[in-house]
């Protein structure tokens, strides 16, 4: 009875083709806006992310997020230093800085100031250029994006130089970093050098980076830090959940982004839904008529069950296709690089796409369930 | 325990709709005798219980009181599930719409019935074309019924309605959507074919041009069996 039922969903090309549009466009418009979403949060916690080399992240213990940082004393790097378990631990500053281009015009910037003996935070693929000249004089590295963002359309150039806080920098490299969130250049320079570029400020060090020594746990050693300095200490997770967290709780990028999806699942689900059931409607007779000849009405939910599914996983497919072909025409673009398809949610839109199936399943089911089989007569 | 000299036996049947104020009376003790070998036409004005009576007859509705034996199975007292096992095996229909699946070819439409049964597709289809051929429809049986004419529909709904060699055949109407010729042969097919020694065949009709086809006119009335004329 399988085969029969396809035949009668594929016999309709225009309901046919309406229903997988239908669920087409759901999975398309839930899928891709679940992933911008999860991109974007996960973008706001990026750098957290970039720094493979230290697992704890140690910062004043009023920090709510990443960006939102300020200084310490220099003497809480040594106290870090003497708490047991603690491998080593190094400075890092992370902020913002404005700088000027020669031909005047000025950009905002994220600056990082790395350990100057270890480099600790700096970037782990470089695309053009030597990770080692960040130890020549004034040195900084920009990010891919950040370079096409300063200098648009035009070819990597070394040597280039800007004004930060109306000292001299100097272009010693371009390298791979991940999309922060406000799409801001990233520079990577030397704590030394961070000094003179960054306004005079009474501590210049946000972050002290540290690694736990073997056989301790990084999150050990993170509440031991806390309760002998009384400063906040993270894992490299705890630091990206608490961030995320405040992105998801104190902006409106969940509402939005939740109001594109409810409206994705509400149209797929209306349309697939509406379309499902005229093609139900409109074959009452015929499901009449098998039911006079002697199918069951287990038989004949079995065969709506098989449209919906069919019509399901083809709509979801396509959709999840053009949702991978959405992020791989965008990859070239240098906003939107780094955002893909999750797979948290091909499979929370394939959930979604089922409920809208069985919904409107349910809608057809119930409309043959009551059917009478003497309708055939009338 | 019923002889088998009938194929439908039915006892002081009645059947009500609606409740209350909105209670209508379709038949009214209505005692019938269906024989094999013969056509039987139902006749009578619309709204008399026609359609109500072969409802019962053919398991579709059951009567509020009253006895309905088909085939030697009391239909009044079968339960749902074994009503429909014993309409997909011994019962044929043929409507006066047709019903024919818009998406099948006119073999499949006549291989449905062997499908419900659970024979392969393929056996099914070869067995439809064979019954196709028999109502003379060889030469269409890859056609759609969009590519069927009225009567052409109508006859791929009489092989359809055969492919499974039911003991029973109802007809509602069959000639109604027809113009007088394609009556006229539809009923001449009917009477050639599907009248056989072990099979009974009702037809419920308005058409008093087909009533020569019949081996038994029964006449209703406001719910009630007015006359039975030709043989028992």
């Amino acid at each position: 009875m399988s085969w029969i039922a396809l035949k009668m969903l594929m016999g309709d090309r225009a309901k046919f083709l309406g229903l997988i549009f239908g669920v087409t466009f759901a999975t398309l418009l839930m899928t891709q806006q679940i992933s911008i979403f999860v991109g974007i949060i996960k973008r706001t916690a990026s750098q957290i992310v970039d720094v493979r080399d230290a697992d704890i992240w140690v910062m004043d213990n009023k920090v709510r997020y990443i960006d939102e940082v300020p200084g310490l004393p220099d003497m809480d790097l040594h106290r870090v230093r003497g708490v047991r378990g603690v491998a080593w631990a190094v400075r890092l500053y992370k902020g913002q800085v404005r700088a000027r281009l020669p031909d005047g015009n000025f950009r905002n910037l994220i600056l990082f100031g790395l350990d100057d003996a270890t480099l600790v935070g700096a970037p782990k693929e470089m695309l053009a250029g030597d990770l080692a000249d960040l130890r020549r004089p004034d040195a900084v590295i920009i990010d891919k994006a950040g370079y096409e963002y300063m200098w648009p359309g035009e070819p990597w150039v070394l040597g280039r130089e800007l004004e930060l806080n109306d000292r001299r920098a100097v272009l010693v490299g371009v390298c791979k970093a991940s999309a922060p969130f406000t799409t801001l250049p990233i520079l990577y320079t030397r704590y030394s050098s961070a000094s003179g570029f960054v306004p005079k400020e009474r501590h210049l060090m946000t972050f002290i980076m540290a690694q736990p020594e073997e056989g301790h746990t990084s999150s050990e050693v993170c509440r031991r830090i806390e309760a002998q300095t009384e400063l906040q200490a993270l894992t490299r997770d705890e630091f990206f959940g608490k961030t995320v967290r405040y992105f998801l709780s104190s902006t409106g990028i969940p509402v939005n982004f939740g109001i594109t999806i409810g409206l994705g699942f509400i149209v797929g689900a209306a349309i697939t839904g509406q379309t499902f059931y005229l093609f139900t409607i409109e074959n009452l007779k015929q499901f009449g008529a098998l039911k006079a000849m002697g199918v069951s009405n287990l038989r004949l939910i079995g065969m709506i069950l098989t449209q919906g599914l069919v019509v399901g996983l083809l709509g979801y497919g396509i959709g999840l296709g053009l949702t991978a072909a959405f992020f791989e025409a965008t990859s070239g673009i240098t906003h939107l690089a780094g955002l893909y398809m999750t797979f948290d949610a091909a499979i929370g839109v394939g959930a979604a796409v089922l409920v809208i199936i069985m919904l409107t399943a349910l809608l057809s089911i119930r409309r043959v369930l009551v059917l009478e089989p003497a309708v055939v007569f009338r | 325990m019923v002889a088998m000299e009938q194929s439908v036996l039915c006892r002081d049947l009645n059947k009500e709709f609606g409740s209350g104020d909105m209670r209508t009376l379709a038949l009214r003790g209505v005692d019938l005798e269906v024989h094999p070998g013969q056509m039987t036409l139902l006749v009578g004005p619309s709204g008399c219980g026609k359609t109500t009576l072969i409802s019962i007859i053919a398991g579709l509705l059951y009567p509020t009181s009253g006895e309905v034996t088909v085939l030697g199975q009391p239909l009044n007292r079968m339960r749902n599930g074994n009503l429909i096992a014993f309409r997909g095996k011994e019962i044929g229909f043929v409507f006066q719409q047709y019903n024919l699946l818009p998406a099948l070819t006119a073999a499949e439409n006549a291989a449905v019935p062997l499908l419900i049964a659970g024979w392969p597709r393929a056996k099914a289809v070869e067995k439809a074309k064979s019954v196709l051929a028999s109502v003379g429809l060889a030469n269409r049986v890859n056609s759609f019924p969009r590519q069927l004419s009225g009567g052409q529909e109508q006859r791929v709904a009489i092989a359809r309605a055969l492919v499974h060699e039911p003991r029973l055949l109802v007809c509602d109407e069959p000639t109604a959507a027809l113009d007088a010729q394609s009556g006229q042969t539809v009923m001449e097919l009917l009477r050639k074919v599907a009248v056989q020694p072990d099979r009974a065949v009702i037809v419920v009709t308005h058409d008093n041009r087909v009533l020569k086809f019949g081996d038994r006119i029964v006449t209703m009335s406001d719910g009630r069996i007015e006359r039975i004329e030709g043989r028992t």
